[in-house]
């Protein structure tokens, strides 16, 4: 009896100490990321900043590893009831998490819902359309914005007397004179998004059946098995071939490590890799746009954002609901967005932290950080806004594999693109079937 | 002989209940899970799954690409284990004739088990890099233009070197012990038999410790086909492409980063299967050959 007796007072003591805490500390709200190094130390650091400008909510950011695996992990997370009130989705991985219905709460819902302002206008256009619906209604909110720019070796350059190339001609014309002077003129870290992707969207190109995908998943093909798509590969290939363009494997750093080490004079890498490259660079480099190809029609439109995006989980209480809007406004404000851009090289999405960047002379000391943002505003077109692909990472696999082959001399770029549109259509049709 | 020694009959499986239950808990039900999803099509969230029959088989069974990626698995399992085992038999026997300074030969081919296996991989990998690589300096000397990540080949050749160099302490030690269990008395009438060294190897030796290399056999395959795992991984570093890789990876591929639980899940059954094909055939066929003292 009396073993009863403490066990219901305890109950009692501990349901009180319960309730209290509700009444008294902030509403809890955890944020899951696939950013590591110095990245990973910012996100701490705005975390902190969000915690000390108010008292209702408290922030907990947790790094789950790579993007693949921080998807995956909140996936995990979710299918068990366990899911964080905030999850990092790459730029791949948009496709997975947006027609999972259901599963998150558009963030513009979310902000409206707590009682926040919320405009699209705020944000610059680069960004507007690919983590929205086809009505442009934001799902995800930008967070984490990359452009694949040109960086560019100034010593290189100044030793065979060319200028940076603004397309692909121009590079050809001197690309004889860069290899002369003893650099290999051009290397790139990522084919999938840099030259395959943005391709696209730099030429104005349609890459998806259904309006890029974004009208549906049923029937979506892909449309690499292009006249345009597949000339850019066989002139990489010519390149490759004559010495005019160095392929170092599908890794990114192994691409990028002959540019820092000055044996390189081009490098097709990201706008975010812009504060790293500072330190590791071992000469003098600019930036400018990734180039296109102006014998295509239309060519010169800007680029995908690439990067990664916040998503509000569905299931969540209200008060954690607000928590993550109030969270969402935090970070879209100019200051924050600015000191984001600044520490990680990762553009500012909205104008009004744009603006702020320019007034304080930041392009002025730093003009490479400008490169990103500039690209990301050039004129829009009709397939430059996104595209939305299920089992996109898949898909992405597919090519690395092809594209190694073409280099290794085991296929042909025929051949290659081909085995990409069927099986890249097999998978689409797998995802149709699961999200139908 | 009694053969009934509890006298509650319920306590003998009260007392298994632990076990058995860690059996249940990790591996049939995850396996009955497994094989319930392999027959289904599942949107990564869960939100709803439709019934598929033996679709995700067909596709998975259908597909060049599975079909490269399982005659690699074979071809690299079979040289793992072969080159592992031979090498570790070999250093074993030449450090049991070894009478000075024994123990710092066996010491320095021991240590090497004592490294995780992820930071053996990233030796491994470092040793072979692109950029900084030593081995492609040797390799250039001979002609041999080294290309990690973008040939096939020459990927393939490091993952083997990496996988056995990392599994020969390990053998090493278990044939060494087994060399020195066997019992000097039968050493020596062998050797008054026989003057060939080679022949009392073959004919004394070896069947003494074939219930060690048996052993040995059966762990060296798991560990190829699955213990590699985190070699492949730092090898490839995160992109596949045209790299060998391991039907392990091809699972850990589809289901955790694509997040195809139903094509991932059919992929795990088939080797689910594998594997208990493989067991019966060594415990049928081989393990009859061999003789326990």
């Amino acid at each position: 009896m009396a073993y009863r007796k403490t066990v219901a007072s305890l109950v009692a003591a501990a349901a009180l100490l319960g309730t209290s805490n509700v009444s008294f500390a902030a509403t809890e709200i955890s944020w899951w990321h696939g950013m590591g190094g110095r990245n990973q130390e910012v996100i701490n650091e705005i975390s902190e900043k969000f915690n000390a400008s108010q008292d209702a909510c408290h922030l907990t950011p947790l790094s789950k590893g790579t993007y693949e695996e921080a998807l995956n992990s909140g996936i995990a997370a979710f299918r068990a009831g366990e899911q964080p009130n905030i999850l990092q989705v790459f730029d791949a991985g948009a496709a997975t998490i947006i027609n999972a219905k259901g599963a998150v709460v558009p963030a513009e819902d979310l902000i409206k819902d707590a009682g926040h302002e919320f405009s699209r206008d705020a944000f610059i256009d680069g960004v507007r359309y690919f983590y929205a619906d086809k009505d442009g209604k934001f799902i995800g909110m930008p967070f984490n914005s990359s452009a694949p720019i040109m960086y560019i070796n100034d010593e290189a350059l100044k030793k065979a007397g060319v200028e940076a190339p603004k397309t692909w001609e121009e590079f050809e014309t001197i690309a004889p004179k860069l290899k002369e002077a003893g650099f290999i003129p051009l290397v790139q870290s990522q084919l999938t998004w840099e030259f395959t992707e943005n391709f696209f969207s730099r030429h104005n190109l349609q890459f998806a059946t259904n309006n890029n995908g974004y009208d549906g998943v049923k029937d979506t093909k892909i449309l690499v098995n292009t006249p345009e798509h597949k000339m850019m590969y066989s002139k990489l290939k010519e390149w490759y071939d004559n010495g005019f363009f160095g392929y170092y494997g599908a890794g990114w750093s192994d691409n990028q490590k002959p540019f820092e080490e000055n044996k390189v004079a081009f490098w097709i890498g990201s706008s975010g890799s812009f504060g790293g490259l500072q330190k590791s660079a071992q000469m003098p480099f600019s930036a400018t746009f990734l180039p296109y190809w102006s014998s295509v029609e239309g060519a010169g439109t800007n680029s995908f954002i690439g990067g990664a995006a916040l998503f509000a989980f569905a299931k969540k209480p209200k008060e954690e609901n607000d928590c993550t809007a109030s969270f969402f406004q935090f970070l879209t404000s100019a200051e924050i967005q600015y000191f984001w851009h600044k520490s990680t090289g990762y553009v500012p999405i909205t104008k009004a932290a744009y603006e702020m960047a320019q007034e304080q002379g930041y392009y002025k000391e730093t003009p490479q950080a400008e490169v990103g943002i500039q690209q990301l505003m050039l004129k829009g077109g009709e397939w430059s806004k996104g595209y939305r692909m299920g089992f996109y990472p898949q898909i992405r696999e597919i090519m690395e594999r092809e594209y190694n082959k073409i280099f290794a001399n085991e296929t042909s770029v025929d051949d290659a693109m081909k085995t990409i549109e069927e099986e890249g259509n097999k998978l689409l049709e797998r995802f149709a079937k699961t999200a139908g | 002989m009694k053969r009934v020694q509890f006298t509650n009959a319920s306590l003998p499986y009260l007392l298994l209940l632990p076990q058995l239950a860690i059996i249940v808990i990790f591996f049939y039900w995850p396996s009955a899970q497994a094989i319930q999803s392999s027959f289904y099509l599942e949107d990564p969230f869960g939100f709803g799954s439709t019934f598929v029959g033996m679709e995700n088989y067909t596709d998975v069974l259908g597909s060049n690409e599975y079909a490269s990626i399982a005659r690699f698995t074979i071809a690299f399992t079979l040289l793992v284990t072969f080159l592992s085992l031979s090498i570790a038999l070999l250093l074993a026997v030449k450090a049991d004739a070894v009478l000075k300074g024994s123990s710092t030969y066996k010491t320095l081919l021991m240590w090497v088990y004592a490294v995780a296996p992820p930071v053996a991989g990233l030796m491994g990998v470092m040793f072979f890099d692109m950029h900084i690589g030593p081995f492609l300096k040797v390799a250039a000397f001979f002609g041999w233009d080294f290309k990690i990540g973008l040939n096939y080949f020459d990927t393939a050749f490091a993952m083997v070197v990496i996988a056995v160099w990392k599994q020969i302490p390990y053998n090493f030690i278990f044939f060494l012990s087994g060399l020195q269990a066997i019992p000097k008395s039968v050493r020596e009438a062998s050797m008054i038999d026989c003057r060939s060294g080679f022949r009392r190897f073959w004919s004394i030796i070896l069947p003494l410790l074939a219930p060690t290399a048996f052993f040995l056999l059966i762990i060296n395959m798991t560990y190829s086909l699955f213990d590699t795992f985190g070699i492949v991984d730092v090898v490839v570093k995160d992109k596949a492409a045209n790299n060998p890789i391991t039907l392990v990876y091809k699972v850990y591929m589809d289901g955790f980063r694509g997040g195809d639980l139903g094509g991932s899940s059919a992929q795990s059954v088939i080797l689910m299967l594998v594997v208990f094909v493989l067991t019966i055939f060594q415990f049928r066929f081989i393990e009859r050959r061999v003789h326990y003292g």
